[in-house]
């Protein structure tokens, strides 16, 4: 449940305007503004690199060949939001962060890395655009709002595109991994069979599905859960002169 | 010194209705207003966000002066300890029998009600059953429980995990693919003395807690070793039948040698891990000559 990796940290970064809290110092304020502007640019050159590549071939088809690497490097560092959550430099619940990181690394590596045959799919193409752009508009937020300078225009963007990008998202993710079953099948891959000398198995073929069936419960939670904060954070909009 | 007791009598007649001297008392006048908040599930408390009164706290007193606020908060449907104990050990007894006498639909057909032809398999359903069979009859006749009741929904919780978990390994342990340890018989005497040793230390301790508190008390007192060798313990280690418990995993693991089984261990001990910190933590609060020697579950380490 990654699509848009949006609003699962609800307080972070003083989006919800009546929370005097106190923030991280400054010097983890200015790590924090590095970090976010990187990410910025990391998906921002993803982003580029994607409408290149299809001005120059022509075709949506295989569009991920070209974004691979920067796509595996930047998403996998989000990882390091695990940690702030964790050092307590960010005031995000880490088992919430930790979840929603974890499930876009699986999908990077564990499915669409792992299953060559799906990376020529249209639906890989259909989350790495959901996540490319909710993933510029969130890291601009963080950096904007640690500068204490938040134009509203982001701020909206962030409580809004969600709408789309988040059903955009999950429906890619979920096609991408029905179309790694059939090889998952096929030739046995990250499984265990008994008999070992654990007295342990492990079908991923039964997982990929299990992961597929998680979706049920969890999308709408999350999803519902961002119309409220949209509410909350954009429904007083009229009551603020200027945006914090 | 101030004098406070609250009497409510009948206007007309002047019979005594009501008398309250303990907040226990105010639990009981608010159950009778309100029938749908039992006791149980009552929390009141000087400050909203403070600690909860208890039951035999005397009104006289709490430190308020001339008007008394207290604080409501409904903790929502509560169940006994007794009941939920009961539940979550009753379910991993049952299922990993169920597993052992290779009951339908588990295993292939072939195989219905089949026993495994590996020793090491009787004798882990023996500990596992003995395990469990233990904790029933403790709940029932050892343990003193401080608090009567817990949330409802910790029932759905706990049996979640403990009957997951026991089906998890009672399948591996009981499949007819099932490898038997790498060492053979010595790894397995020397996991089943552990087992033991942990299994008879473990119930020593909770007997020298019972012998703590006298029955019908909920009085709290720092544990010393007692006689039983098993209790020297507390000498290191303020929640030893953590440790205890932790190591009886451990020989499971080691008999059956298998990785679910060590997952288990795994889990159970990082709980217990934070079990006994607060444990600790809330000794080292309420007693000043608190042995400084002691560690929460770990000699020395944690």
């Amino acid at each position: 449940m990654s699509a848009p990796a949006m609003g699962t940290s609800k307080t972070a970064h003083s989006d919800s305007s009546n929370k005097k809290k106190k923030g991280p110092g400054t010097l983890a304020t200015a790590y924090l503004v590095i970090y976010n502007v990187v990410m910025t640019a990391g998906w921002l050159v993803i982003a580029v690199g994607l409408v290149r590549a299809y001005l120059a071939r022509g075709s949506y088809h295989g569009l991920y060949y070209s974004i691979e690497k920067p796509l595996k490097f930047f998403q996998t560092g989000a990882l390091l939001e695990i940690l702030h959550c964790a050092v307590g430099i960010v005031p995000s619940s880490v088992v919430l962060t930790g979840f929603q990181v974890m499930s876009r690394v699986f999908l990077t590596w564990a499915v669409t890395h792992s299953v060559r045959e799906v990376q020529s799919e249209d639906s890989v193409l259909l989350f790495v655009v959901a996540w490319t752009v909710t993933e510029i508009i969130r890291y601009s937020f963080y950096t904007f709002s640690l500068l204490n300078h938040l134009p509203y225009l982001i701020k909206w963007a962030r409580y809004t595109f969600f709408i789309v990008l988040y059903p955009m998202g999950v429906a890619g993710e979920l096609l991408t991994i029905y179309a790694a079953l059939p090889y998952v099948q096929k030739t046995g891959l990250y499984s265990i069979t008994l008999p070992n000398k654990y007295n342990f198995s492990f079908d991923y073929h039964t997982f990929l599905i299990l992961v597929m069936v998680s979706y049920i419960p969890l999308f709408p939670q999350l999803y519902f859960h961002m119309m409220r904060q949209r509410k909350k954070v954009l429904g007083h909009v009229e009551e603020y002169s200027k945006v914090e | 010194m101030k004098h406070y007791e609250v009497e409510i009598l009948d206007a007309k007649t002047k019979d005594k209705l009501c008398f309250l001297d303990k907040v226990g008392n105010i639990f009981t006048f608010i159950f009778t207003l309100y029938p749908q908040w039992y006791p149980a599930r009552q929390s009141i408390r000087l400050d909203p966000k403070g600690k909860s009164l208890k039951d035999e706290d005397v009104l006289q007193h709490l430190p308020v002066g001339t008007t008394a606020t207290f604080y409501f908060r409904d903790l929502g449907a509560q169940i006994s300890w007794v009941t939920v104990f009961l539940t979550e050990y009753a379910g991993p007894l049952l299922i990993y029998l169920m597993f052992y006498f290779r009951v339908p639909f588990i295993y292939a057909p072939k195989y219905d009600f089949t026993t495994s032809k590996h020793w090491v398999v009787h004798l882990a359903c023996m500990c596992h059953s003995f395990h469990y069979v233990k904790r029933l009859l403790e709940t029932l006749f050892v343990h003193r429980f401080s608090h009567g009741t817990m949330p409802l929904r910790n029932i759905f919780k706990n049996c979640t995990y403990y009957w997951g978990f026991a089906a998890w390994m009672a399948y591996y342990i009981n499949h007819p693919l099932y490898t038997p340890p790498i060492y053979g018989e010595q790894q397995i005497r020397l996991a089943l003395i552990v087992f033991l040793f942990c299994q008879i230390g473990n119930f020593s301790i909770h007997i020298a807690l019972r012998n703590l508190r006298p029955p019908g008390s909920k009085t709290r007192k720092i544990p010393y070793p007692t006689k039983n060798p098993f209790t020297w313990i507390f000498l290191l280690v303020s929640c030893p039948n953590y440790t205890y418990e932790l190591g009886s995993w451990l020989g499971f693991t080691l008999m059956t040698q298998c990785l679910p089984v060590a997952a288990f261990t795994l889990v159970g001990f990082i709980q217990m891990t934070v079990w006994a910190k607060g444990k600790h933590r809330s000794y080292l609060k309420e007693f000043r000559d608190y042995p400084t020697l002691r560690s929460p579950i770990l000699p020395f380490i944690l």
